[in-house]
């Protein structure tokens, strides 16, 4: 209703509906967020978003601690609709349809737009449940599907080899990198479309960071992915797309080669030459 | 100088401090020595199996505490299986539909009140409530008088039990799809099961031996009785009972009596303790 007296954001980027990708082919918008503004309470966390997921792409979001990234990521699977108080204004579209919209089905969205979080989190229960937790949930497949579908899934997230002998021993029993591993299985078991990644590998030592780098390179050619991050230089290896986040607001979005060479912003330039945040 | 003898003051007041600290363990520790000395002492002696095999006997006459124990099992079973659920779900409710509501509060400071209640407060009420309106005493009203002190227990460590269970764990569940009833079943409760199956048995260890709530609601029963609808003997209320009498085999089979429920309760809390330290050792 406001929208029309809404001047875009002076910053705000133009945002292509149709981009060509490292690999030279174009792809499209699989999700575009539409000014979108959210609130913790009173107090506005997201000012006026406008960005785009491109389909079978990573788009990385960086920026200083509190700057929304996680938040925009919580938006997108409308996990903060969990908290009370929370709440989203704006569009989210995903293949065009509004997941905002309050006839969304919520548990069908989060099916469809998987998660995987900072620090693992396996279910307390044995690494084949972890995985069979989420088909099982939209799917009741037979004994012996199962098990394939749950050795797909492990096979994807590099892990099968290290856990095909002890599928009956606790999730909890994993390392930390086989456990953010297992967490993504578990999400990619569901089939979903995108998948976010909040941090995913801040918790977790060199060789285990560079393990779910690879699978990241692996996944986008099944999923559309979003990632959050603080490591810089892992933005630049696993992303096709930037977008820089500063107080909520969504400075600046492009390919990554040319927001880490070229930043059209200021601000950008300094956050990733390290002079604030 | 100045630092040694600072020093050494630190170090007289540290050995004071100990001293006295060390002293009030002591203190504690020897009457609870003494109590449980005493009890084995004298409840020892007249331990035999026929104090599982006969009944209450008149004074005078040979017997045993079999309809008491009985009883007392029958009482705990079913306060235990009418309290356990509601005070489960209850709990359920405050640590994850209702976290952030003002039923929850108010529910909570209820519930610490009824959680240091008097239970001869509670037998009063429920004798008033069953008792008074049937017009007998009867083994179900204690059953209900023993489920009302098992809720709050189960009540408060389901609900501190459930909120350790941390969030990212929960929002794991859900970002996979599952409705919320899923994630509790399958993934709070799972995480949370040690710490309410302690609750549980801490409450089974309560009840076991209360005696107050019993005096007015199940009253005892000196023959063999299955029947709900009639009174029924219990180990406390036989203890008190016999305890008070002027008979040397009644004295004597109240102190076996008092052994057996502090036996009863003793492995009730070992359990207790290696089930909750088993749900640590997992997370």
């Amino acid at each position: 209703m406001n929208d029309a007296g809404k001047t875009p954001p002076k910053t705000a980027p133009p945002v292509p509906t149709v981009a060509a990708g490292r690999d030279g082919k174009s792809s499209a918008q699989k999700v575009a967020i539409r000014n979108l503004d959210f609130y913790y309470g009173a107090s506005l966390a997201l000012k006026s978003i406008t960005v785009p997921l491109l389909q079978n792409r990573v788009t990385a979001f960086i920026g200083p601690s509190g700057c929304g990234k996680s938040t925009l990521l919580r938006v997108l699977n409308r996990m903060y609709d969990l908290y009370p108080n929370q709440r989203a204004e704006g569009e989210v579209l995903l293949d065009g349809e509004n997941i905002l919209s309050p006839h969304q089905d919520v548990n069908l969205l989060r099916s469809k737009v998987g998660m995987v979080f900072q620090k693992p989190t396996p279910f307390p229960m044995t690494i084949f449940d972890n995985i069979a937790f989420g088909i099982q949930l939209y799917e009741r497949p037979a004994r012996g599907e199962l098990a394939d579908r749950v050795e797909a899934a492990l096979t994807k997230a590099a892990l099968w080899d290290e856990v095909k002998d002890k599928l009956k021993a606790s999730g909890l029993s994993l390392s930390g990198g086989q456990q953010q591993r297992l967490c993504i299985a578990r999400t990619v078991a569901v089939e979903p479309e995108v998948v976010l990644l909040d941090e995913p590998a801040s918790a977790l030592d060199p060789i285990s960071t560079s393990k779910i780098e690879e699978l990241i390179d692996e996944l986008k050619n099944e999923y559309t992915i979003a990632i959050v991050t603080h490591n810089m230089q892992q933005a630049a290896r696993v992303s096709d797309y930037t977008a820089f986040m500063y107080l909520g607001e969504l400075i600046e979005y492009g390919e990554t080669n040319k927001i880490f060479t070229a930043p059209d912003d200021r601000r950008t330039q300094d956050y990733i030459t390290g002079r604030f945040g | 100088m100045k630092s040694m003898a600072r020093y050494g003051r630190r170090r007289r007041r540290n050995v004071i401090t100990m001293a006295l600290s060390v002293a009030a363990t002591a203190f504690g520790a020897a009457w609870l020595v003494a109590i449980l000395f005493t009890l084995l002492w004298n409840g020892v002696a007249g331990l035999s199996l026929s104090v599982f095999t006969t009944m209450t006997p008149p004074p005078g006459s040979a017997g045993g505490l079999a309809n008491a124990i009985v009883g007392s099992l029958i009482l705990t079973v079913f306060g235990v299986v009418i309290g356990t659920p509601i005070g489960i779900l209850a709990g359920t409710y405050m640590a994850e539909y209702g976290r952030y509501s003002h039923l929850t509060s108010v529910v909570r400071f209820v519930n610490d009140i009824l959680l240091s209640a008097p239970s001869i407060v509670v037998g009063l009420f429920v004798y008033e409530i069953t008792v008074a309106r049937v017009g007998h005493f009867s083994a179900w009203a204690g059953g209900i008088a023993l489920a009302i002190l098992v809720i709050p227990v189960v009540i408060r460590a389901t609900e501190d039990m459930l909120l350790l269970v941390p969030d990212p764990l929960r929002e794991a569940a859900a970002g996979l799809g599952s409705p919320r009833w899923k994630i509790i079943a399958k993934v709070s409760y799972r995480a949370a099961r040690a710490g309410i199956m302690t609750g549980v048995l801490l409450a089974i260890a309560r009840i076991t031996g209360e005696t107050a709530p019993l005096l007015f609601t199940a009253l005892n029963n000196q023959f063999w009785s299955l029947n709900l609808n009639a009174p029924m003997a219990s180990l406390p209320v036989t203890i008190f009972q016999f305890a008070l009498s002027p008979y040397d085999d009644w004295q004597q089979l109240a102190w076996t009596g008092a052994l057996i429920v502090t036996f009863a309760v003793l492995v009730l809390n070992i359990v207790a303790r290696y089930l909750s330290s088993l749900g640590q050792s997992h997370e």
